[in-house]
């Protein structure tokens, strides 16, 4: 007894990381430090059902501190970390105070990446936290024209969202086909053609040079072939950087920048140790993953449940758990749901195993190197469900994947492959 | 213990069926949840607690007594 964790960040990851604490019989005090100023809330939403005006605040909050409080966990909200002394594991606060920990647990996600111009005008939005979406919304409910930066999943979302409410929309991304990156050349010109058979403007290949404002309020944008689109509302969805500024000279160890490093996130081995005493869970973190031989940051709303509750046995001092932390995503645009088993990459290799991307309704295989990287699909969730064993272990478990049973013009064949 | 699921948030992500196949499914053509056992058995309760704490939209609750 007395003994205490201190989890800082109270999102997703913090939250699902509290309550794994109880669940594992966690005695100690366990302590809850968020930035912003509302109770644990769920971000998928942000973009999608809070964006359209379908739900309000109280729908996407996770817990309240009421709640909190009745599992034993303190909530310090609007409250920020702004370094920590692992030698006599102490956390220091914005205010001044210390706590003193003998776990920490960092969940402090990410922070939306902005460009180095036009954050200071009026209509220029990005979208993270709900305090964004609320001003976001605020604005995009009478927004005639809007301008979407970035047509990466949260891009692509927004621009949906705001489209089916009645703006006109348009996208600009310097990479020729949305979410290629992630989904390749295939799924990137369904979603294209998705988004175009909406009536959205696409600027693919096109990056923003300026924008178009009066008097402190944008009225557009330019791309750099110099050409102009009107706009009284812009999303600047770029991405997201890890929060990790407030542990840069301790002894935290950070990720390099890059993908393959574990792209800006907290070092962590396998179970998501970092140093002693330490281990960081969610989006801000990076593990070493024993199958790909290198450190992982996902930024999927499942994988932060997914640590939480490796995490809490490691620190309960539990057997730990052989967790197949297979990595899922979803998304959502228009009547498009797309679900992702796995960690596909636009450089994969894909085979349309079951439907076909003309009806949007598919199972796609991903290849990496011969082996399975993940399972892509829409509308058919349990048979892709099923891959789920086969992406976990990175192969065709009976069945190989014969050529002949995939069309290349994504269209599968009569006999559906299975995992 | 009693489940509870709310529809409207589940995105059909199958975690629930995973961690407790016997406690979950999901509908066919949209993968929505389907609670198969609402008052989960003692040797259920395990896997419905996973379900809960893995569910990535907040949909499977838990009502302990
Ligand atoms: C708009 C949007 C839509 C999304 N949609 C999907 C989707 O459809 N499917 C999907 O799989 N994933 C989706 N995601 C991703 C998913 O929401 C994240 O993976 C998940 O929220 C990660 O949780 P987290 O707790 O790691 O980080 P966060 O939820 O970002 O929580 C981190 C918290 O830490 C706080 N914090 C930061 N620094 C400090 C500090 N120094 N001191 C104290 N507190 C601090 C922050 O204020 C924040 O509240 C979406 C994300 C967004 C933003
Ligand atoms: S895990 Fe959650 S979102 Fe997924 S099917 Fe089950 S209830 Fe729905």
């Amino acid at each position: 007894m007395g003994r205490r964790v201190v989890v800082v960040g109270s999102g997703t990851a913090g939250l699902a990381t509290a309550d794994a604490l109880r669940s594992e019989g966690w005695e100690g005090d366990v302590v809850l430090v968020g930035a912003e100023p509302h109770e644990p809330y769920d971000r998928p939403p942000l973009s999608k059902q809070l964006l359209a005006g379908r739900w309000t605040t109280d729908r996407i909050v996770l817990r309240t501190r009421a709640a909190l409080a009745a599992d034993g966990v303190e909530l310090l909200s609007g409250r920020r970390a702004i370094g920590v002394d692992t030698t006599d594991r102490t956390l220091h606060l914005d205010e001044g105070d210390d706590l003193r920990y003998d776990a920490l647990v960092v969940a402090t996600g990410l922070d939306a990446r902005r460009l180095p111009f036009g954050h200071d005008l009026a209509g220029v939005h990005v979208l993270r936290t709900l305090d964004d979406a609320l001003g976001l919304r605020a604005e995009s409910s009478t927004a005639r024209r809007v301008v979407v930066i970035g047509a990466g999943f949260l891009g692509c979302e927004v621009a949906a969202t705001v489209r089916q409410a009645g703006a006109q929309v348009a996208i600009v991304d310097p990479l020729d086909l949305p979410l290629r990156n992630v989904l390749g050349p295939r799924l990137g010109t369904l979603v294209a053609e998705v988004h175009a058979g909406h009536g959205v403007d696409l600027h693919l290949g096109r990056g923003l040079a300026s924008y178009l404002s009066d008097r402190g309020r944008v009225t557009g944008v330019v791309l750099d072939d110099g050409s102009e689109l009107p706009a009284d509302l812009v999303v600047v969805a770029i991405g997201a950087t890890p929060a990790v500024q407030w542990l840069r000279g301790s002894a935290v160890p950070l990720a390099g920048p890059l993908p393959q490093d574990g792209a800006g996130g907290v070092r962590c081995d396998a179970a998501g140790r970092a140093v002693e005493a330490v281990w960081a869970v969610g989006d801000v973190a990076a593990w070493w993953s024993p199958q790909e031989g290198r450190h992982v940051r996902l930024e999927h709303r499942l994988t932060a449940n997914q640590h939480a509750q490796v995490v809490a046995r490691a620190i309960t001092g539990g057997q730990p758990r052989a967790l197949a932390l297979v990595p899922y995503f979803w998304s959502e645009q228009y009547d498009l749901h797309l679900q992702s088993y796995g960690t596909p990459a636009g450089t994969d290799e894909v085979h349309v195993v079951e439907g076909s991307l003309a009806r949007r309704r598919f199972l796609a295989v991903y290849l990496r190197g011969g082996r399975v990287s993940a399972v892509v699909g829409a509308g058919l969730p349990k048979a892709l469900r099923a891959w789920v064993p086969a992406v976990a272990e990175h192969r065709l478990a009976e069945h190989r994947l014969a050529e002949q049973a995939l069309a290349p013009d994504g269209e599968a064949d009569g006999a559906p492959l299975r995992a | 213990m009693k489940i509870l699921i709310d529809e409207e948030r589940c995105i059909g992500a199958g975690q629930c069926v995973m961690a407790a196949p016997d406690v979950f499914d999901q509908r066919e053509e949209d993968g929505v949840v389907v609670l198969l056992e609402p008052d989960p058995a003692p040797a259920q309760e395990a896997g419905a607690r996973r379900a809960a704490a893995l569910c990535p939209a907040a949909a499977v609750l838990l009502r302990e007594h």
